[in-house]
């Protein structure tokens, strides 16, 4: 088993692992710490795909500002992890069965299709994750979808600030 | 002649519908003109039609296709021909007499009950007049039924009284068992045959294609159903206790049309008849039982009308028994000769019944000879024709019919001839205690006794007349005459048979049976000239006198049961079973509907939950089985 | 590696953030498990961009084929922001309402 190989069954078991106790953490602001550390798995596994950009976007983007959104959240509402409420077992247990039939099902279907045996992806080459591409294609093909992110934002911020307004 | 069918058929039933529907609105003299008027056109109508049909033959009538089907065509056609015409001739002759005779005996009636019975007579003599006139068995059977429905009607004419009801369902009932038989011969017919048109049904090809069995099978069929419209065991006793409608209803239905069309049916599918030994025999032995039975009866009967009842049901089966042994034109004359004679005596009763005001019982009357005297002399014509005495008209059908029984088989004629000598002695019975001896009824009775009007003499005059002569058209051979008769129904009933019986041998057949019943007829007269018949004492009487309790045996092997399975259907089926399932029904879509709803609870973990349990159900199906499988090979081959 | 590897990976934490929001009652802990589904699916599509960059390299060296998926998951980052800002002000105005932040109390959609 070569590096890479290892790296990836690391972050990949670290990934899982933390989505875990993510799920599982009674206290709110450890559930947004393990998701913290789950997104920062994430990021190590676009730096192996060579996907540089994404992978520093994604550190900035979702962990450093939307994690902080949701510590700013919990803190405002003061959310004790003794005072929350919990789901019945019954309703637990459904979830999860659920869930992994789901996913048992989806890594089945994956398995029978004939056009994903063998494809390999190419790692820690290529460079379509660098800057430069990825900035020559966003501001040259994709402009027009790039301006109108920026029209969303626009609204997404409004909307926010509307339904704060007391 | 198209015209003119159409106009005899059209005739009554425009008199149905415009007495029934201006029931409230004409007063009486108007409906009795209007509905005997129109019967008398079409009696003159038929007398059209039946001259034509001598001089030009047999034809047939094309109305419009009633069904028509690429398996089956049965269309509305009508037959006129010596049979029919014939029928048509007395239906409607008969038919008028009686009217005319009702607008005086119904007269006490309010207008629209008088309205309603005479659109009921004339509805029955459309539905008469259907049954005889078709060309196929589908258009008689809608006549048949018809005057099934008209019969019930009548008999339950006065419907405030609940036993009178109970009689004409009883009728009703028992015609309807009847049908079932003739329904399931017309059905056979058509699964065999393809057609039911007597042109069809009725040719020698046809006859080829059907299997004996198929023969026999189809003929007793038709004979169920002409069991229960004309009244022979078992199916007879829906006739005496139908004597509760008006005595004209009873003079007309029950004696001279509808009870006559069984026999119309067997004689114009006497093809199909001739050809199955067996049911020749069972229509002959049912008829001559019928015959004897009925004939025990009546002699023991105090009610006029019972006895005239038992009568028909005896003079039925005498003309059974000539259908069974091969002898149609006998059967038909005793037709015609005995409408005209059971008519006669029918009214004639009712001309008694009416001086006696509604007095039936013949023990309470007596000696009414010097009071009624044109109802006197009619009815003792009519007495003496059924007797079968010459020259009058019963004796030349009657004898024609036992001649024939006796080529058949001698049992048949001794037993007829007992029955012939019961006829007389009972008729006469009646006859005296009614008519001869002194007065037994009360005093007011006494009183009102008067004879009544022309309208209701005048028709028992024609019909003594016809009695007495009605004998012309049937004159045998052997007498010297020409048998119109024969000659006239040839086309229909083939060649009359071969004279089996020698001359000598017919003299004195006739010679035995005439006496015979002259000497009961004496016998009669000189028991009950002075007194009536007490309680019966012996226990034969009694037997007689209850009818050999044969409605009890009925009421008790069928009536009972079958109220008690209803009463179990009703009770137990009806309410726990369909009951059951209908409020079942209710109760699980409502209870159903109870669960369901907790699904929409609002909780939007709940509705997730359902969106991922959809999506996998989705990709179940979308992959079909093999996702399922692949489930297993996951296991195994996780590389 | 093999695709599949990645699609097996990334299914399972897809599933771990359904399970999470099947099984979770506080809203805020819903909502992140929503953004772990996303980020779940980007490292998919990442991995399918680099897939077809490799398979088209050996055609036709120095395209840049398969870039469309990393400027997807660009985007998917970009809505991924402003949903997250536009639900946490709607969870802050629940909260104000009702001073609890359990899902099960918005049952207004009820009957």
């Amino acid at each position: 088993m070569n590096t890479l190989e290892i790296l990836f069954y690391a972050l990949s078991a670290f990934a899982i692992v933390s989505a875990v106790m993510v799920l599982v953490s009674k206290n709110p602001i450890h559930s947004v710490l393990w998701l913290i550390l789950v997104f920062f798995a994430i990021s190590g596994h676009y730096i192996l795909l060579n996907a540089q950009f994404l992978a520093i976007v994604n550190i900035i983007v979702y962990a450093g500002a939307i994690m902080v959104l949701f510590l700013f959240v919990i803190m405002l509402m003061n959310v004790k992890s003794d005072k929350e409420p919990q789901k019945k077992l019954l309703t637990k247990f459904i979830g999860v069965l659920s869930g992994g039939s789901l996913l048992v099902l989806l890594i089945s279907l994956v398995k029978q299709t004939v056009q994903l045996q063998g494809k390999q992806v190419m790692m820690k080459e290529g460079t379509i994750g660098l800057i430069h591409p990825l900035g020559k294609a966003l501001f040259s093909d994709y402009v027009i979808p790039f301006e109108i992110s920026s029209v969303l934002f626009l609204s997404a911020m409004v909307g926010a600030v509307i339904i704060g307004k007391k | 002649m198209k015209l003119i069918i159409g106009l005899i058929v059209l005739f009554p039933l425009v008199g149905f519908l415009f007495n029934g529907l201006g029931r409230n609105i004409w007063n009486k003299k108007v409906i009795a003109f209007m509905a005997t008027g129109f019967i008398a056109i079409s009696f003159v109508f038929s007398i059209l039609a039946f001259l034509n049909v001598q001089s030009s033959g047999a034809a047939m009538v094309h109305f419009f296709d009633f069904i028509n089907t690429d398996t089956i065509k049965i269309p509305f056609d009508f037959k006129v021909d010596g049979l029919s015409s014939l029928f048509l001739l007395v239906i409607t002759g008969v038919g008028t007499l009686i009217h005319l005779y009702s607008t005086a005996y119904m007269k006490e009636e309010e207008a629209p009950h008088y309205a309603r019975y005479f659109a009921y007579l004339n509805l029955f003599i459309f539905s008469m007049l259907l049954l005889v006139l078709g060309d196929n068995y589908v258009i008689m059977f809608i006549g048949w039924e018809g005057v099934g429905l008209c019969s019930y009607l009548l008999i339950g004419y006065w419907f405030t009284n609940a036993t009178y009801n109970y009689a004409a369902k009883k009728a009703f009932i028992m015609n309807r068992i009847g049908d079932l038989g003739f329904l399931l011969a017309i059905f056979w017919l058509i699964v065999k045959l393809g057609t039911v048109s007597y042109g069809s049904v009725l040719t020698a090809e046809s006859l080829a294609k059907l299997s004996s069995t198929d023969i026999t099978a189809i003929t007793l069929l038709l004979f169920v159903g002409a069991m229960g419209k004309s009244a022979q065991i078992p199916l007879y006793t829906w006739l005496p206790d139908a004597m509760a409608g008006p005595t004209p209803v009873s003079a007309l239905i029950h004696a001279a049309t509808m009870v006559t069309a069984g026999i119309y049916m067997i004689t114009r599918s006497n093809i199909l008849f001739s050809a199955s030994e067996f049911t020749g025999h069972v229509v002959a032995i049912v008829g001559i039982s019928t015959a004897l039975l009925a004939a025990t009866i009546a002699l023991k009967q105090n009610d006029i009308k019972k006895v005239l009842a038992y009568s028909t049901v005896s003079q039925l089966g005498y003309m059974f028994l000539g259908l069974g042994v091969g002898a149609y034109s006998g059967a038909v004359f005793h037709v015609i000769t005995h409408a005209f004679f059971k008519a006669l005596l029918f009214l004639g009763a009712g001309s008694v019944i009416h001086a006696m005001h509604h007095e039936q019982d013949i023990r309470k009357m007596g000696g009414l000879k010097s009071k009624l005297p044109i109802t006197h002399i009619t009815f003792l014509i009519g007495c003496i024709a059924i007797a079968g005495v010459p020259p009058f008209s019963g004796f030349f059908s009657k004898d024609e019919i036992l001649a024939a029984a006796f080529a058949k088989s001698p049992i048949y004629w001794v037993l007829g001839v007992i029955g012939a000598a019961m006829t007389a002695f009972y008729m006469f019975r009646l006859y005296a205690t009614t008519f001869l001896g002194q007065f037994r009824g009360t005093h007011e009775q006494e009183h009102h006794l008067h004879e009544s009007p022309v309208a209701m003499t005048l028709p028992l005059i024609l019909l003594a007349v016809a009695s007495a002569i009605a004998g012309a058209i049937g004159i045998p051979e052997l007498m010297g005459g020409h048998h119109w008769l024969a000659h006239q129904l040839m086309p229909i009933i083939g060649e009359a048979k071969e004279a089996t019986l020698t001359h000598q041998t017919e003299w004195a057949l006739m010679a035995a049976s005439v006496s015979i019943a002259i000497i009961a007829l004496l016998i009669a007269l000189n028991k009950y000239k002075r007194q009536a018949d007490d309680e019966p004492q012996t226990s034969l009487g009694k037997f007689l006198y209850h009818k050999w309790h044969i409605d009890e045996l009925y009421d008790n092997i069928i009536v009972q049961p079958l109220n008690r399975f209803a009463g179990f259907l009703k009770n137990v089926v009806e309410k726990n079973v369909i009951d059951g399932a209908v409020n079942g029904t209710g109760r699980l879509v409502q209870y159903s509907a109870r669960k369901l709803r907790l699904i929409q609870n609002g909780q939007v973990g709940y509705y997730i939950l359902f969106i991922v349990l959809g999506i996998i159900v989705l990709f179940l199906c979308w992959f079909n089985d093999v996702a399922i499988l692949r489930f297993l090979s996951f296991l195994t081959n996780k590389s | 590696m093999p695709i599949q590897y990645y699609i097996f990976f990334c299914l399972t934490l897809f599933s771990i953030g359904m399970v999470g929001v099947l099984t979770r009652r506080n809203a805020i802990i819903v909502f992140m498990c929503i953004e772990l589904m996303l980020n779940a699916v980007n490292l998919l599509l990442v991995a399918f961009s680099k897939m077809y960059h490799g398979a088209a390299l050996q055609l036709a060296p120095g395209t840049t084929a398969g870039i469309d998926a990393q400027i997807f998951v660009f985007f998917i980052m970009v809505v991924a922001a402003a949903e997250v800002s536009v639900g946490l002000a709607i969870i802050v105005m629940m909260y104000r309402n009702t001073h609890s932040v359990d899902i099960n109390f918005l049952n207004r959609l009820k009957n």
